[in-house]
């Protein structure tokens, strides 16, 4: 256990050192989340089109723009590892004796920490925006344990499917092909009651729209998680759980 | 005396599709030599060391490498071994230092020690003032130093070097060579190495293999191969002889692409 928690700490680290080091990053990432808050959401704000309930349609998209960064970022992992594949630096982590599950836990921890950094923009926004904020320490703390676990799902998500795909080319393809259908098939930009079947069908088994709903309650005043918070960090944990599973196994796949 | 030989594979052979990359090989590389596998591209290199290092599973045969079999005991061929892979390894959005604390870390370097032997290393490796830069900045020849050093932190019993000179100047070459002969001298340190230059072969090989299409077509000393050919014949006569052909004309499409690489990236 001292060895997974050395080992992943390093993977950690270094990913850490390197975020640090080319913060444009964080920032070009900023963008599409504020253009989703502002515009988007402001101008479905105004017509009233979606049935939000008491919250308001803006404080009602808040967590899910949130996860839909976290979602849209992660999907870059993939293509990091892919990256670090034609590099050779896949080969050279997979050569050491570290256990293959710190090396991917890694990853997914350092997904997570970039989530982090993703959740303070989002808060600023709207905290800008006048969106009706929980800010108590607990629930605070529960959505940066939340958008965690979600980053980390995403990116190992993202760290299966590049050792599937194995080349940008095809990654950039399939990325493309799931994270927008995710995106929409969620509860992200309206709930699951107005979907039709087949839709709500999808989004209740779209692990995206877990995250959402627990972040829901948690970041927003008069916000309400409809499955339960229980529920939802199951259901989160058990697909983070799965994932991993999954990764370890094929990661040291890149290497042939 | 199971642990003779640093290296000992039996019947080792990997296939891709229709294609058998190794053909069952039997190779033996007694401890503290630097052993040389040569061939033309495609004739299997970089699929015997992956095998070796435990990259990449054999389709079938096996290997004792350090004492341990590779698939039954990944984990210690593993602790025992160095790797530089073809490619190259070390990460450009770090610094030296850094690359060489992740593997201390990953080697499980005590962390007392760590910092002694990672500035052993770089001296050793004539990185000490460029330790503090990005990898990104250094010349072709720094960062195979620095690859080495990476390589070479955890005092391993064996070291694989895939192409580790290609592409790099003469005299970026002939460092890297001072550097080996020198780990084979202070450290007994055991060295396999693919190539396909035949000065390289010569100038630092105890021991080669040639390999062509899969298979071991002759194993030697360097002089003995050359002398077996007659009175005259250099080491390209015996690799033409042995590897079925000159250098330039083999090795398919996607390897001629990713050496060019490799060779433009360190240019
Ligand atoms: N991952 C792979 N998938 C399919 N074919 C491969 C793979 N790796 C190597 N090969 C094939 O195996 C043969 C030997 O390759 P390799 O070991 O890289 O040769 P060398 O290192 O001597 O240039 C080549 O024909 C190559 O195309
Ligand atoms: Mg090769």
């Amino acid at each position: 256990m001292k060895r997974f928690i050395r080992e992943s700490a390093a993977i950690v680290q270094v990913e850490l050192i390197k975020l640090i080091r080319d913060p444009t990053e964080i920032i070009s990432r900023a963008v599409q989340p504020l253009l989703w808050l502002v515009v988007f959401g402001q101008v479905l704000a105004q017509v009233r089109g979606i049935q939000t309930g008491q919250l308001s349609y803006l404080a009602f998209i808040t967590p899910g723009i949130l996860a839909q960064s976290v979602l849209f970022s992660a999907i870059f992992y993939g293509i990091a590892i892919i990256w670090e594949r034609d590099l050779g630096v896949v080969h050279k982590l997979l050569v050491s004796p570290a256990l293959r599950i710190s090396l991917v836990f890694g990853k997914a921890v350092a997904a997570g920490f970039r989530g982090l950094l993703q959740a303070t923009v989002i808060y600023l926004i709207a905290f800008v925006m006048h969106v009706s904020l929980r800010l108590d320490p607990f629930a605070i703390f529960a959505v940066l344990v939340s958008v965690m676990l979600g980053s980390g799902i995403f990116a190992t998500f993202s760290l299966v499917i590049a050792c599937i795909v194995k080349t940008r080319e095809r990654f950039m393809g399939i990325g493309q092909l799931l994270t927008m259908p995710m995106f929409f098939a969620s509860n992200a930009i309206y709930p699951l009651e107005i979907m039709p079947g087949w839709l709500r069908f999808i989004a209740q088994i779209n692990p995206l729209t877990y995250l959402i709903d627990a972040l829901r309650g948690l970041m927003i005043t008069g916000g309400e998680s409809i499955h339960g918070y229980a529920v939802d960090f199951s259901v989160l944990l058990a697909v983070f759980c799965a994932l991993l599973f999954v990764a370890v196994k094929l990661y040291p796949t890149l290497a042939e | 005396m199971p642990d003779r030989f640093a290296i000992d594979t039996s019947e080792l052979t990997r296939q891709f599709g229709n294609l058998t990359a190794v053909d069952h090989i039997a190779l033996r590389v007694p401890y503290g030599e630097i052993f040389g596998l040569l061939g033309a591209n495609g004739a299997g290199k970089s699929t015997v060391i992956k095998m070796l290092t435990t990259l990449l599973s054999p389709t079938s045969g096996t290997a004792d490498v350090g004492g341990f079999d590779i698939i039954r005991s990944p984990a210690d061929v593993r602790r025992r071994i160095g790797y530089v892979s073809q490619l190259l390894s070390a990460d450009g959005a770090l610094t030296g230092y850094e690359n060489l604390r992740l593997s201390a870390k990953l080697y499980d370097i005590p962390a007392t020690e760590r910092k002694e032997r990672i500035e052993n290393a770089l001296e050793f490796m004539s990185l000490v003032d460029s330790a503090d830069k990005l990898v990104r900045t250094y010349s072709g020849g720094m960062i195979r130093r620095l690859e080495l050093a990476q390589a070479m932190l955890h005092r391993p019993a064996i070291l694989f070097l895939d192409e580790p000179t290609i592409g790099l100047d003469p005299v970026a070459r002939h460092t890297v060579w001072d550097r080996l002969i020198d780990l084979r001298r202070n450290h007994g340190m055991t060295v396999l190495i693919t190539t396909h230059d035949m000065e390289e072969a010569e100038a630092l090989c105890d021991n080669l293999a040639i390999l062509h299409r899969g298979k071991i077509s002759v194993v030697g000393k360097p002089a003995e191969l050359r002398a077996g050919l007659g009175e005259g014949a250099n080491m390209d006569d015996v690799f033409v002889h042995y590897a079925g052909g000159s250098i330039q004309e083999s090795g398919t499409f996607r390897e001629i692409v990713q050496n060019r690489r490799t060779a433009h990236r360190l240019g």
